[in-house]
């Protein structure tokens, strides 16, 4: 496997990155980097370090890094987490306020104990928690439930003060989106699996609309919502391929929408294939909604869609 | 009456589902078996998820139909766990 760490690949411009990395020989890993500036969202990161995570770290190459901005993958604890040496030195600020350094988290525990201890330490008001901690919350418990990814759930985060925006990436080395969907509906290819895990009521444990004991196949369609009402990027990909919700018009009225194809978006299935799943989200701090007037919206997409698919899967009466 | 508080299971943001399961599968399901009336405190918790009251009541409305909602009552939640509670009630019984 190759992956070069761009100059710059963020969620707007990301499409690239996704096309370039090689898969094809998976026992080794080859690490290049931009030689001159590297900026980069923490999906990237992420994604370096899955990959690296799956191999043995004599197996994994990190070329000798030349970029000014080097020093952010050590500090973010790429090379620490894949046991390799950079032979980059540091001095290691307190982290608080600023970023979450790459974790990788492979059971509920250590999911309640990264909730509890180390999303405060981005030192946020109780209102920008709230997304934050949901959006963290649901997407790993996906990983767990869904994914069987040999090296858990990865992420990591990172403060944009200029923005004030927080970017997160998590990602996993599991079956992916289409196997796991396939196992009760049927789709023809990645990109359709990515949809329909995206409408509301629809999970691959069951055909059942709305889901369930356990899954209503929901997390997804609320994740996608926080950023829609808010106008953030928000990019899933697995396979071959990527959704990626873009920033709508901030004029615009909010409308949100059971079917991702009626969203602002754009999509692809001829990307480098990626075993498992990638997600990334842009949540910015300032100009948000209101928590409680998203959940409001939620409320009555979902339902509807939930009634009109039912009424999809109603059998009628045959007279003859 | 039996009341439930979900703080000592569950901190303040209510997220863990398979906590949310087990407390439906030992608690819930068998008061309301035995046709008892439940109150669910909140007390203490600032936030919850879907998935978590998903898998806290949505298959006790499913097993017992919606007029078990007679018998939960759900205590001391604030604005956002009401509307999170509402949204898994109102699609279980669409």
């Amino acid at each position: 496997m190759k992956i070069h760490i761009p100059n710059s690949a963020f969620l707007g411009n990301i499409d690239p990155f996704l096309r370039t990395f090689d898969t094809s020989d998976p026992e080794v890993l080859e690490i290049t980097a931009n030689k001159q500036w590297i900026s980069i969202h923490p999906i990237v990161l992420s994604m370096v370090a899955a990959l690296g995570l799956s191999l043995k770290p004599k197996n994994i190459q990190c070329e000798h890094l030349e970029a000014r901005s080097k020093h952010y993958l050590k500090r973010m604890g790429l090379f620490d987490l894949l046991n390799i040496d950079s032979g980059i030195e540091i001095t290691e600020h307190e982290p608080a306020g600023r970023f979450i350094p790459l974790k990788q988290i492979d059971n509920s525990e250590n999911l309640t104990d990264f909730i509890t201890e180390v999303i405060p330490l981005l030192h946020l008001e109780p209102n920008q928690v709230e997304p934050i901690r949901y959006i963290l919350s649901e997407l790993m418990r996906n990983v767990f439930e869904h994914a069987e990814s040999s090296v858990g759930a990865i992420l990591c985060a990172q403060y944009y003060k200029k923005s004030n925006t927080i970017r997160i990436g998590i990602v996993d080395r599991g079956v992916g989106i289409m196997k796991t969907i396939s196992a009760s509906h049927r789709v023809l290819n990645d990109i359709e699996a990515i949809k329909l895990a995206l409408t509301p009521g629809i999970t691959g444990t069951t055909r059942r609309i709305g889901g369930t004991d356990y899954n209503a196949g929901a997390g997804l369609f609320f994740i996608k919502s926080i950023a829609a009402v808010n106008k953030d990027f928000f990019v899933i990909y697995s396979g071959k391929a990527m959704y990626k919700l873009l920033k709508a018009d901030s004029k615009k009225q909010i409308r949100l929408h059971s079917d991702p194809s009626k969203d602002k978006h754009s999509e692809g299935d001829d990307f480098a294939n990626w075993q498992g799943t990638v997600i990334g989200v842009d949540i910015k701090l300032d100009d948000r909604e209101e928590f409680s007037t998203l959940l409001g919206l939620i409320n009555q997409t979902y339902s509807q869609s939930v009634r009109e698919r039912r009424k999809e899967y109603y059998k009628k009466a045959k007279f003859i | 009456m039996k009341e439930i508080r979900l703080f000592p299971r569950v901190g303040s943001f209510a997220e863990d589902k398979d906590i949310a399961r087990e407390v439906r599968l030992r608690e819930i399901t068998p008061l309301l078996e035995k046709n008892e009336e439940i109150i669910l405190d909140f007390d203490k918790i600032d936030s919850t998820t879907q998935s978590f009251i998903h898998a806290l009541i949505s298959e006790v409305i499913r097993e017992f139909g919606s007029d078990v909602l007679d018998k939960i009552s759900f205590k001391n939640c604030n604005e956002n766990v009401q509307k999170i509670i509402s949204i898994v009630v109102e699609y279980m019984q669409i």
